[in-house]
């Protein structure tokens, strides 16, 4: 795989709120900006606007005032989302499932297929391209979604708790493998999370927030080394760091 | 399919209908139930074999198979063809949801007279009735299908700007089909209601007669082993269309619907 071979994107947020048409306030004025190949982990207690706000950073919905602006090069730049489960399409084998967006965006059919097997081959799943999401466990067919995001190169990559239904080792790996991808890559990442540990184990920073409204409680740096192993798990500093946002999540949920 | 699985499939059905032959044989002739009101089985398999009898329900079973064979293809294709654009605009579907109700709820009994005489008598008459009675639960099947497409993988072909042909072809479409055939396979049983129906009505006219001609002038004579050989030939050919249904609709969605698989 060719190192970075798209620029990464920034991101910047401005007085973003947003309520929904029952008169919720999902989301109240907030500021932040991140930059080109950044991973930041978006940390929070359920319904404090964290999957509202990825959606949209994504574009898919639009805030109430207050805007979000993509900084790059092209206009349009290429985004992947990775949901809560994997959402394959249950017709189509992993390979299939796996080439998709660029079949959509209407790519040479040899050339999709040689795409999908080296992107199948990096999530480990290279020997299952004709099984079909049926035949798979949970943990592979959310490497299958990830293979699916990661096809088009995305210059932004948006996950929200995207292993959250999987079992503690499964997700371990799978976050050892996210994060050894974006080392590859540094396509600029946004992961969404429930849990401390995997904030902090991912991601170059974190952000907190409150919920109801939905507010930035902390903007926090990791400050741990690059590489990341499963080692660094049983660390002092690692303990320090997911300290610091337990804290933050209790102090401001009470 | 491997031989056990088609064991398991065909074996019970046949058990049941082996006792329950078997027990009403039994129960004609111990009570010494008169013939014209209860034909034991062994009489019944008698009119089918004979070839005197047998002769004029085989033509019926014809008869009724094409219309209710159109009527079903009718109501295949038109359902499919209105369900499409009313899953696409909410305008549509208010505007017309209501009257497909019509489909659901009409009187067959007053209606089938009523389209003889709009379209003379015969095969195309009965045929229209079995479309007007198993249309709407293609519609019906068919719009909730092509409405209960997951919103993630909407979102997801959203973001990847998807056309709009795309979208249908790719997700809605695969993603309604269990529901089409869920449709469908209602659909086939009610054709051959409605073409029985009709024909029993109207169907006395002309030279196209089918099962429910048969089912009625038996009715008249008292006749009832052929009538108990008409409804039977009725069932199968209900069976049939279902079997045709089930055959189509487990060809396309083995591989990936849980509703097509049959592991437990």
């Amino acid at each position: 795989m060719p190192g970075i071979s798209h620029p990464a994107v920034g991101i910047s947020a401005s007085q973003v709120q947003k309520i929904f048409a029952n008169g919720t306030q999902a989301i109240s004025s907030l500021n932040f900006s991140i930059n080109p190949g950044e991973f930041v982990s978006i940390l929070g207690p359920s319904g404090c606007g964290k999957s509202t706000l990825l959606r949209i950073i994504a574009g898919l919905d639009r805030p109430t005032s207050g805007e979000v602006q993509l900084k790059n090069d092209s206009n349009s730049p290429a985004i992947s989302y990775v949901f809560q489960d994997a959402h394959l399409l249950p017709w189509r084998n992993v390979l299939r499932n796996t080439e998709l967006p660029l079949e959509l965006r209407g790519s040479a059919k040899a050339d999709r297929r040689s795409r999908a097997m080296e992107i199948l081959n990096q999530v480990g799943l290279g020997d299952f391209a004709a099984a079909y999401p049926s035949e798979l466990s949970g943990g592979m067919r959310m490497r299958v979604s990830l293979a699916r995001a990661l096809i088009t190169e995305p210059q932004l990559l948006l996950l929200d708790e995207p292993f959250a239904a999987l079992d503690e080792i499964t997700r371990q790996k799978l976050d050892e493998l996210l994060r050894d991808l974006w080392h590859r890559r540094r396509m600029t990442t946004i992961f969404v999370t429930h849990s401390t540990a995997e904030a902090v184990f991912l991601a170059n920073r974190a952000i907190v927030m409150t919920a109801r409204p939905g507010k930035i409680s902390l903007d926090h740096t990791i400050t741990l080394p690059d590489e990341r192993s499963s080692q660094l798990r049983a660390s002092a500093e690692f303990a320090e760091q997911t300290g610091v946002l337990y804290a933050a999540l209790e102090g401001k949920s009470r | 399919m491997n031989a056990k699985r088609i064991l398991f499939r065909t074996l019970p059905p046949v058990a049941v209908l082996v006792l329950l032959a078997a027990a009403l044989e039994f129960y004609v002739h111990a009570r010494h139930v008169p013939r014209y009101l209860l034909s034991p089985p062994s009489q019944i398999i008698k009119t089918l074999t004979n070839e005197q009898t047998r002769k004029p329900l085989l033509i019926a079973f014809w008869n009724t198979t094409q219309a209710a064979g159109m009527g079903f293809l009718a109501s295949a294709i038109v359902g499919l063809l209105l369900a499409v654009p009313m899953s696409a605009s909410r305008w549509l579907r208010s505007a017309f949801l209501p009257y497909t109700i019509f489909f659901q709820t009409v009187p067959l009994v007053a209606i089938a007279p009523l389209l003889v005489i709009w379209m003379e008598p015969g095969i195309k008459a009965v045929a229209v009735s079995a479309f007007v009675v198993s249309v709407f639960p293609v519609i019906t099947n068919t719009l909730t299908g092509f409405l209960s497409t997951d919103p993630a993988l909407v979102d997801l072909f959203t973001l990847y700007r998807a056309s709009a042909l795309a979208r249908f072809w790719k997700l809605r479409l695969p993603y309604a089909l269990p529901q089409i055939f869920s449709g469908l396979r209602v659909s086939a049983g009610l054709s051959v209601i409605g073409a029985v129906v009709a024909e029993v009505l109207v169907g006395t006219i002309g030279n196209n007669e089918g099962l429910g001609v048969r089912i009625a002038n038996a009715n008249k004579n008292g006749q009832t082993d052929r009538l108990f050989a008409a409804v039977l030939l009725t069932s199968l050919l209900g069976l049939a269309l279902f079997a045709l249904v089930n055959a189509v609709s487990f060809a396309i969605l083995r591989r990936w619907h849980a509703s097509a698989r049959d592991e437990n």
